[in-house]
């Protein structure tokens, strides 16, 4: 059993990134870390570079929580490659951060928070950002 | 040299229009050159029914603007993502991502801005005095000259051009054969028209090079073979140190040489003068070993050439009216639609339009080396357009602007046939570009041979009897027979080899 965190480097990101190695510490598990680029372009805002991914790893590794990156691209729908990794790695935890959405942005834009909250059929962990 | 034409050009280019214009050509040529897949040639061919409604000298100070543009802008992504925008930008990414990688990314960035531009400056001051004098020799060139050159042309970007050389002649055989298609402009015979009415007066230039270059690239970069995407690279604003800009400055200079000579060649251009430049610079230093991990050298000089041979290109367009590579080509169609035919006469009977292209390129130049360094992360954060989106949009604007040319719902399934022959041409390996150059040169071709048969009374040895013509023949036959004579030297060579190990 592990705890899946969905990454993107943003304080959201982080915040459920720290989240998600307190709840790994707590239940003796480990970490894997979906951060999952868009496929078809050639840069992606949302992907974390070498350099980053080590940094975090070694933070996990103070807290004696071992960390694995997914880097699965997506095509229209990110949800389905945190489905996909949580079936993969029997993930006990999917720990997500939350962003506020006005109604407007949300009927335009929808919400991946959302959807992973319903349709991901795995306890899910939602964190805030700091304010 | 008449000096008060070269100051008039300048007239032309300050005027605001065409200022608007050379930046938006620069700006664009920029941005496709950052975008993997689409070229300057695609781009030029997208963008030619716009400049139908402008004046001849302002549509080509713009479609320039993106030939030489698109040089600077393949450099950003070959330096920060190992990826080159443009194929002229491939050997940059050996030393460029290395210098990246080292955090010096900032110095090989502005290093070659500043070896773009003084290739790019170098070249054109070279042009300002080399042109005049080449248009005024080939203003004894008659019909046989305009023969074998053009033959020479097509044979040269033939079997210099990068890839197969049987898959480039058998693109352009092909070329050749669609310029054939329509009335005979001799005999008035029909050829090739099938009883339709739309091919009566053959195939347009437009649609060709439209579905060949436009859709063709389009639909083959729809295949995703450009693997995973990449983190934003770091920015970084540092520019080359005193000691770097001394360390690189003969291979800025050597590369202005190679680059200008190479673009005048026809099938030289860009993409191979880059290549000839990092190779020479490579031979010639006295630490080869630190090419690949990072030397500057290694990103100036292919910079600096890529640029020198794009500027350079035009020579031969200008003062003989034979394109020298694809884009160039495209460019040659763009005037053809306005009614201008490029030739030994542009200079004397356009000097507006001839200079004033020619003095933008000074222009264009300060623009690009002005703008590249500050705009790099704007362009960085085009990448992350996906192909999804952008190939769509860009499918409309060619089919739109085909249509626009000629109001001709012909045009659109032309453009469409020839972008699938463009998808599968590309797919198996053939270059597109013979195809275009020799549809361009093949009418070129046609006409002046056959208005020297009659000349001769139908007696083909004219062609060497007349002294410039036969020196044309000459650097035929020796295109032809190198390569031939290269293998049989080569196997020889092996036999001996074999013999002695024996």
């Amino acid at each position: 059993m592990t705890v899946l965190v969905s990454y993107v480097p943003t304080p959201v990101g982080d915040a459920a990134f720290d989240a998600g190695l307190d709840e790994a510490a707590r239940r003796g598990e480990n970490v894997v870390v979906v951060n999952s680029p868009h496929g078809g372009a050639t840069v992606d805002a949302d992907l974390v570079d070498e350099a980053h991914a080590q940094r975090l790893s070694e933070r996990a590794e103070q807290r004696g929580v071992t960390v694995e990156w997914r880097r699965d691209a997506h095509g229209d729908d990110v949800v389905d490659v945190v489905q996909r990794v949580a079936d993969d790695v029997d993930a006990s935890l999917v720990v997500i951060g939350l962003r506020r959405r006005s109604p407007v942005g949300k009927l335009l834009l929808g919400s991946v928070a959302q959807r992973i909250l319903l349709h991901v059929d795995r306890p899910v962990l939602a964190v805030k950002a700091p304010a | 040299m008449d000096y008060s034409s070269v100051i008039q050009g300048f007239s032309v280019v300050l005027q605001p229009e065409n200022l608007l214009y050379c930046f938006i050509g620069v700006l664009v040529g920029m941005l496709v050159g950052v975008l993997p897949g689409l070229g300057p040639a695609a781009t030029v061919a997208i963008l030619l029914p716009i400049t139908l409604n402008v004046e001849p000298v302002t549509a080509i100070i713009m479609l320039a603007g993106i030939f030489y543009g698109a040089q600077y802008g393949g450099t950003i992504t070959s330096v920060l993502l190992r990826l080159p925008g443009e194929a002229s930008s491939v050997v940059t990414v050996f030393d460029g991502y290395a210098m990246a990688r080292d955090g010096r990314a900032g110095s090989a960035l502005g290093i070659a801005a500043i070896g773009s531009f003084v290739g790019g400056t170098v070249s054109i001051v070279a042009l300002t005095f080399f042109a005049p004098f080449v248009a005024r020799f080939a203003l004894d060139f008659g019909p046989p000259e305009y023969a074998v050159l053009a033959l020479l042309g097509i044979l040269l970007v033939a079997s210099v051009g990068s890839g197969s050389r049987l898959k480039a002649l058998v693109a352009a055989g092909l070329g050749l054969l669609l310029a054939t298609v329509g009335r005979d402009g001799f005999t008035g015979a029909e050829r090739f028209t099938f009883d339709s009415l739309a091919l009566t007066d053959g195939i347009d230039f437009v649609p060709i090079a439209m579905g060949l270059f436009g859709l063709g690239e389009i639909l083959y970069n729809l295949e995703d073979r450009s693997g995973r995407a990449t983190a934003p690279p770091k920015m970084v604003r540092a520019l080359p140190s005193k000691d770097e800009v001394k360390q690189s400055s003969g291979a800025i200079g050597r590369g202005s040489v190679i680059g200008f000579l190479l673009g005048i060649l026809p099938g030289g251009g860009a993409v191979l003068s880059s290549m000839a430049a990092y190779a020479y610079e490579k031979k010639r230093s006295k630490h080869p070993e630190r090419f690949g991990q990072g030397a500057i050298e290694g990103v100036a000089a292919p910079e600096t050439a890529n640029n020198a041979a794009a500027t350079s290109s035009f020579i031969p367009l200008l003062t003989l009216g034979i394109p020298a590579n694809a884009t160039i080509a495209v460019i040659f169609g763009a005037l053809l639609i306005q009614g201008v035919t490029p030739g030994p006469q542009l200079i004397t009977e356009h000097p507006d339009l001839f200079w004033g292209v020619v003095n933008s390129m000074y222009v264009g130049n300060i623009l690009l080396l002005i703008m590249s360094i500050p705009l790099i992360g704007i362009f960085v954060r085009i990448l992350r357009v996906r192909g999804t989106i952008l190939a769509p949009i860009t499918v409309l604007i060619t089919l739109i602007g085909a249509y626009t040319v000629a109001n001709s719902v012909f045009d659109i399934m032309l453009v469409c046939v020839f972008g699938a022959l463009g998808y599968l041409m590309k797919k198996f390996g053939f270059e597109p570009g013979p195809l275009v150059l020799a549809f361009v040169l093949g009418s070129l071709l046609e006409s002046a041979l056959r208005r020297s048969l009659i000349l001769f009374d139908g007696d083909p040895s004219g062609f060497v009897t007349r002294p410039i013509s036969g020196v044309l023949v000459l650097a035929l036959v020796i295109v032809v027979a190198a390569p031939a004579l290269r293998a049989l030297m080569t196997r020889r060579q092996n036999r001996a080899k074999n013999e002695e190990l024996v």
